[in-house]
């Protein structure tokens, strides 16, 4: 379908099945979206159900946790610079920004697990208690995300090295700076509702 | 791990025992036959690997028929085993089996795969594309609805079957109280036969919204149409809430977590909300799209537009918003208060005010009308009736102290089935029998469809509208026996007769498919009903790009408006170009076969296995992401000789119905 | 074309059997308490509006198949086209809202009424029974009159009893059709409800909502006895019948199918299963099946000592196949 290309717009809706993917991907993300919505609500109702376990202020560290949430927005922010390199047509400082990004994902990623290997050795695992196994569940796929995010966006800049800048592999990169915004905004919410209400409170 | 093997089949059970002889027999039978033909490579070639919507579509039907087999077998079983009192068939644990896979499958793999089916076929054709948005990710779904049907297929014979009925209500479906594997074959089977139906949403939004032809407003789509865009949203919205769910359920079940458990905290009520915000609009996306097939049924045989199309419209958008405000009246018994209880009876309540709109403008398209009464044509009046004796009881139900009385037995059993027979099944025999000759190119025969028709509707109601008394009288759902005294003995009698004449008739069905394959007149018009939308537009069974030419649409029943007009009805020879198509992928089925055994290692509790499996799934993610296949195009030769070929033809046969 | 007609007389046939249906003493229209007959009202209140809509429909569909089926004299009938109708539309959307507020009004009252000691019974005490259900059986507690039952419950006649609702594991529902409708049971949690008999006499009741093997057998007697009967009854409880201990309510809770039982005190004295942080009992080796066993977790709450007495102690009357795995841990 890459018969009819429309200069006039930019790179990654240039062709049909590029403005269908994208729109799609709107769609995917409205669903992922309800996803998060659910982890979170099953959070809030089990988060005070400790079974004798610890509680949020036993365990939660302000500045581990804020290390982490400076890294991810920096890196939403670096994904944006990203982004903006490629409507350029800037294939080098699409991926050197792109690189930057994923190695402060990777950051985050690392220490996440980290903070979460440190509650498994104070004795907080997802068997304590019904609180830790929400908080663990809803962090886990928020982490998982990232990590998946980290490993398509590897992929997405090989193609993009290949194959230089064309409507797919910009449209492949719009979506996963699509994707990674989209974690990041979760991310904010895990931060509050989770971390600074768990602390205050 | 320890793997014990003495476990791993389910012996000691004669009626297992012979399933399991006869379903070895039978693949081997299969595979012997495919062989014997040499047919493994068409199969691979042209079904398999095939991302064409109308083979997806055909597949998905042809998997809805096999699993409404086996529901059907189970719910024979159950109506077998409470004919009479103290029945001795089944034991209480092989009951709980039967009962718990007769509702997930006749939900999930059964009503689901039949309306996604015929989506997949239909909704291309309907708004003239050449194929759904996305191809591939359509033949994925597929086969992960495939992966997760067989999945849960197996489980009697290997591992054991999930005992916990289809709403697996914890703490019972935890291990606390279900210490085997089976309910892990719920978790994990369903969960990717969902994401498959995930995705077939996020595909058939995108479809309709990008993929109309030029022309085709929205206000301008098929009502069948809408309604699959509707239920596209609904799926959209509710099935990550399953995924949700379902996930938590194993993480509880398979990696000690206390979500819905009884220790730890954990919390069973959450569960059944969970369950019941994916439960309940999943009930309207089986009803949505039956809805649709209905008026496209009622509107051709009456020879009439669909009457109100604007408030058909608007009904299904406010029945679609209100299915996500009702969840809660499945436990008005859960004590939850009286303002909560009131509040939901109000909004379920209100739902029977779109739904009795709808009812009407489908009696004021007849109206006026010349009603031929063809087999399709049949399934939809019955419909009426049969719906609105569901309809009102589900008002009654929907009384949230009424319900008190009746929550939990018969009477609410037979609720649904005459909300979900006659609103599901009867829509699905409909479009069969309407849209059978746009996928094969022949029609069913229309005096064995009348025969499936007498029989299953009699015996529906046989089986059925007994129920309703039972529960009135006190029997409840789900128990395998029950006293003599207890007086049941004579209706559930008549239920268990009802339900063989039910069976019967859906013999005469599969039979019908069989006759019409060997026999059927091959000589028919690409239009046989004089019917209204495009999809009747192309030839039958339509070609593979499914358009020579786009049609332009210029009023609602755009196909009717050209015949009336004889407006874009002829092709010339140079308005046909060049058509770009998808080509077939193998990925996807691998991919399906992947993730079922990433399923199995998981439900097993082999872990490990199942995370090595589980990267199996990744390997086929960056393949597919690699992959830069643009589809082929078919030249124009190919195209001038597929249309003069049906358009000869077309001219010299008559329509067969009249 | 006479194939449509079936559907006339199932019309026909419909309100009939939903009329005999009445007379035929159905358990939920013979109600023997005002809390019964507060739902029955409403029941019939329904039936009225729904019966009107049904034939109302029915009739209406009936006349324009009949009219309007093609025959060979209306071969050439072309049907005009006709979008709709403004005028009939609003109707047919008002019509439906009517009946959902003549329908919606009388549910809310109900709700409320429901939750309040039934009219007529204000100034009389009510007695308390704390119901726990376990697998598969009833457990009735007096806490005023520190006596427990098992599947079977004797209560005053016009008596007002407040029946508080928990359960000791999976999730039931506590239903008594004659005298009323019914709640769920659930651990760690209280529901509650009550309920009058107006005469003595007995009554049947069940567990509705599914939870296993025994939920077949999970049937208990309600029996409304005269005051003095009733007081008579409890006073021989309290001199005759045994006391229960942690140790044999263990047992008790064990999945088993269970006749009548009789204690001379309650099993609240060391649980009430409706506290949020009550102890647990669980006993997954003995729910064993046919299936392949799966990993049971360890859970610390839990008060029963499996290990010794899973093994030893069989009360179970229903057949457990593959329980003889009882020890077999496969724990992490």
């Amino acid at each position: 379908m890459s018969a009819n290309l429309n200069t006039a717009l930019p790179l990654e809706y240039q062709t049909e099945q590029n403005r269908m993917n994208i729109l799609g991907f709107w769609i995917f993300l409205g669903a992922e979206i309800i996803l998060f919505a659910t982890l979170f609500a099953t959070y809030s109702v089990l988060s005070t159900r400790f079974a004798g376990g610890p509680t949020q202020n036993d365990l939660f560290e302000i500045k581990g946790v804020m290390t982490e949430t400076i890294l991810l927005l920096t890196s939403s922010f670096t994904c944006g610079l990203a982004i903006y390199e490629m409507h350029r047509g800037n294939k080098k400082g699409l991926l050197t920004w792109m690189i930057i990004t994923l190695l402060l994902g990777a950051g985050f990623v690392g220490l996440e697990i980290n903070e979460f290997i440190t509650y498994v050795h104070e004795g907080a695992t997802m068997q304590t208690s019904a609180f830790l196994s929400s908080f663990f569940v809803l962090l886990g796929t928020h982490g998982l995300h990232v990590s998946m995010g980290i490993g398509w966006a590897v992929m997405v800049m090989i193609q993009i090295v290949k194959r230089g800048l064309t409507p797919v592999t910009a449209r492949k990169a719009f979506i996963i700076g699509l994707y990674w915004h989209f974690l990041d905004v979760v991310w904010i919410f895990i931060f509050t509702f989770v971390y600074l209400k768990g602390m205050v409170s | 791990m320890g793997i014990k093997w003495d476990k791993f089949f389910i012996t000691g059970d004669p009626l297992i025992l012979g399933s399991q002889i006869a379903i070895l027999l039978t693949m081997i039978g299969i595979v012997a036959l495919v062989t014997y033909l040499k047919k493994w490579k068409w199969l691979w070639r042209e079904w398999f690997t095939t991302v064409d919507h109308k083979r997806i579509g055909i597949m998905y039907i042809l998997m809805g028929v096999l699993m409404f087999f086996r529901g059907g077998v189970d719910g024979l079983l159950m109506k077998a085993q409470t004919a009479t009192a103290d029945g001795k068939l089944l034991d209480a644990q092989h009951y709980n089996e039967v009962f718990t896979t007769h509702g997930v499958i006749m939900i999930l793999f059964m009503a689901m795969p039949l309306l996604i089916g015929i989506m997949n076929v239909i909704i291309p054709l309907q708004i003239g594309a050449r194929d759904v948005a996305f191809p591939q990710l359509n033949a994925l779904s597929f086969w992960l609805t495939f992966s997760g049907a067989m999945l849960f297929n197996i489980s009697f014979v290997i591992g054991g079957s999930p005992d916990a009925g289809w709403t697996a209500y914890f703490p019972l479906a935890g291990k606390e109280f279900t210490p085997g594997i089976g309910n892990n074959f719920y978790a994990v089977a369903i969960q990717i036969a969902g994401i498959g139906t995930l995705m077939t949403g996020i595909n058939f939004i995108v479809t309709v919204l990008k993929m109309r032809v030029k022309g085709m407003t929205l206000m301008k789509m098929p009502m069948f149409t809408w309604t699959s865009f509707i239920t596209s949203i609904i799926i959209v919205a509710s099935f990550p809430i399953l995924t949700v769910a379902l996930a938590l359920m194993t993480f509880d079940r398979i990696f000690g977590t206390h979500f819905f458990t009884l220790g730890g905290g954990g919390l069973d009520m959450m569960w059944v909300n969970l369950f019941w915000l994916w439960g309940h609009p999943e009930v309207y996306i089986v009803v949505l799209p039956a809805f649709g097939m209905f008026s496209e049924v009622i509107s051709t045989f009456s020879r009439k537009m669909l009457f109100g199309y604007k408030s058909m419209v608007f009904s299904i958008v406010g029945i679609a918003f209100l299915s996500m405000l009702v969840w809660v009246h499945h436990f008005f018994t859960m004590g939850a208060g009286p303002a909560v209880n009131s509040i939901f009876s109000i909004t379920t309540m209100m739902i029977a005010i779109p739904t009795g709109v709808k009812i009407f403008n489908w009696l004021f398209t007849m109206r006026k009308g010349r009603i031929q009464f063809t087999t399709a044509m049949l399934w939809a009046l019955a419909f009426v009736p049969c719906f609105i004796i569901g309809g009102t009881t589900g008002v009654m139900l929907a009384m949230g102290a009424a319900d008190y009385q009746y929550h939990n037995s018969l009477f609410l059993v037979a609720h649904f089935h005459y909300v979900l027979i006659p609103g599901v099944v009867f829509a699905v025999f409909a479009g069969l029998y309407y849209w059978w000759p746009k996928m094969f190119g022949h029609m069913l025969n229309e005096k064995l469809g009348k025969l499936h028709f007498w029989f299953f509707v009699i015996g529906f109601n046989m089986t059925f509208l007994p129920m309703f008394f039972l529960g009135l009288d006190g029997a409840v759902r789900r128990s395998y026996t029950y006293s003599a005294e207890t007086g049941f003995g004579p209706l559930m009698l008549v239920s268990a007769i009802g339900a063989g004449i039910l069976a019967i008739g859906f013999g005469f069905l599969c039979y019908n498919i069989y006759w019409s394959a060997r026999y059927a007149d091959r000589n028919i018009s690409s239009d046989p009903w004089d019917a209204r939308t495009l999809e009747w537009a192309t030839a039958s069974p339509a070609p593979f790009y499914n358009f020579a030419k786009l049609p332009e649409v210029k009023s609602l029943d755009a196909f009717w408006y050209m015949k009336k007009n004889n407006d874009g009805l002829e092709l010339r020879e140079n308005e046909i170009k060049e058509i770009h198509m998808p080509s077939n992928s193998g990925l996807p089925i691998i991919m399906a076969i992947v993730f079922g055994i990433a399923g199995f290692f998981l439900i097993f509790e082999w872990k490990i296995a199942a995370l090595v499996a589980a990267l199996g799934i990744i390997a086929g993610l960056i393949v597919r992401s690699f992959d830069y296949n643009d589809g082929f195009h078919v030249p124009v030769d190919e195209i001038k000789a597929t249309e003069k070929a049906w358009r000869k033809v077309d001219k010299e046969v008559k329509d067969h119905v009249s | 074309m006479f194939k449509k007609n079936y559907l006339v007389p199932l019309a026909a046939i419909l309100p009939v059997l939903l009329l005999s249906g009445c007379d035929m003493n159905m358990v939920v229209f013979d109600p023997q308490g005002p809390v019964a007959r507060e739902i029955l009202d409403l029941i019939n209140w329904s039936l009225v509006f729904m019966l009107l809509v049904v034939v109302v429909v029915f009739g209406l569909f009936g006349y324009i198949v009949w009219k309007y089926r093609a025959t060979s004299k209306n071969k050439d009938y072309e049907p005009p086209e006709e979008h709709g109708s403004t005028k009939l539309e609003i109707i047919w959307t008002f019509i439906p809202i009517l009946i959902v507020i003549a329908l919606t009004i009388p549910t809310i009252k109900t709700i409320y009424k429901l939750e309040k000691v039934p009219e007529g019974y204000e100034n009389k005490k009510p007695i308390t029974i704390n119901v726990t259900s376990a697998d598969w059986k009833w457990i009735f507690s007096y806490p005023e009159q520190g006596i427990e039952t098992v599947n079977y419950v004797n209560i005053p006649a016009d008596t007002p009893i407040n029946f508080k609702l928990t359960s000791a594991g999976t999730m039931q529902s506590f239903w008594v059709p004659a005298l009323g409708g019914q709640k769920y049971t659930m651990a760690k949690m209280e529901t509650q409800m009550y309920l009058v008999a107006d005469h003595p006499g007995e009554y049947i009741g069940r567990n509705t909502n599914f939870n296993g093997k025994g939920y077949a057998g999970m049937e208990f007697t309600v029996e409304a006895k005269s005051p003095q009967a009733f007081a008579k009854w409890v006073k021989d409880v309290k001199s005759k019948a045994p006391k229960l201990t942690e140790k044999s309510y263990i047992n008790l809770l064990k999945p088993s199918n269970l006749g009548r039982e009789t204690f001379s005190n309650t099993h609240l004295a060391w649980v009430n299963h409706a506290d949020m942080n009550a102890k647990i009992y669980t006993f997954p080796e003995l729910y064993r099946n046919h299936d392949y066993p799966g990993q049971i977790f360890k859970d610390p709450d839990n008060h029963t000592n499996e290990k010794t007495e899973g093994k030893s102690m069989d009360m179970n009357n229903m057949d457990m196949s593959g329980k003889s795995n009882g020890g077999e841990h496969s724990g992490h």
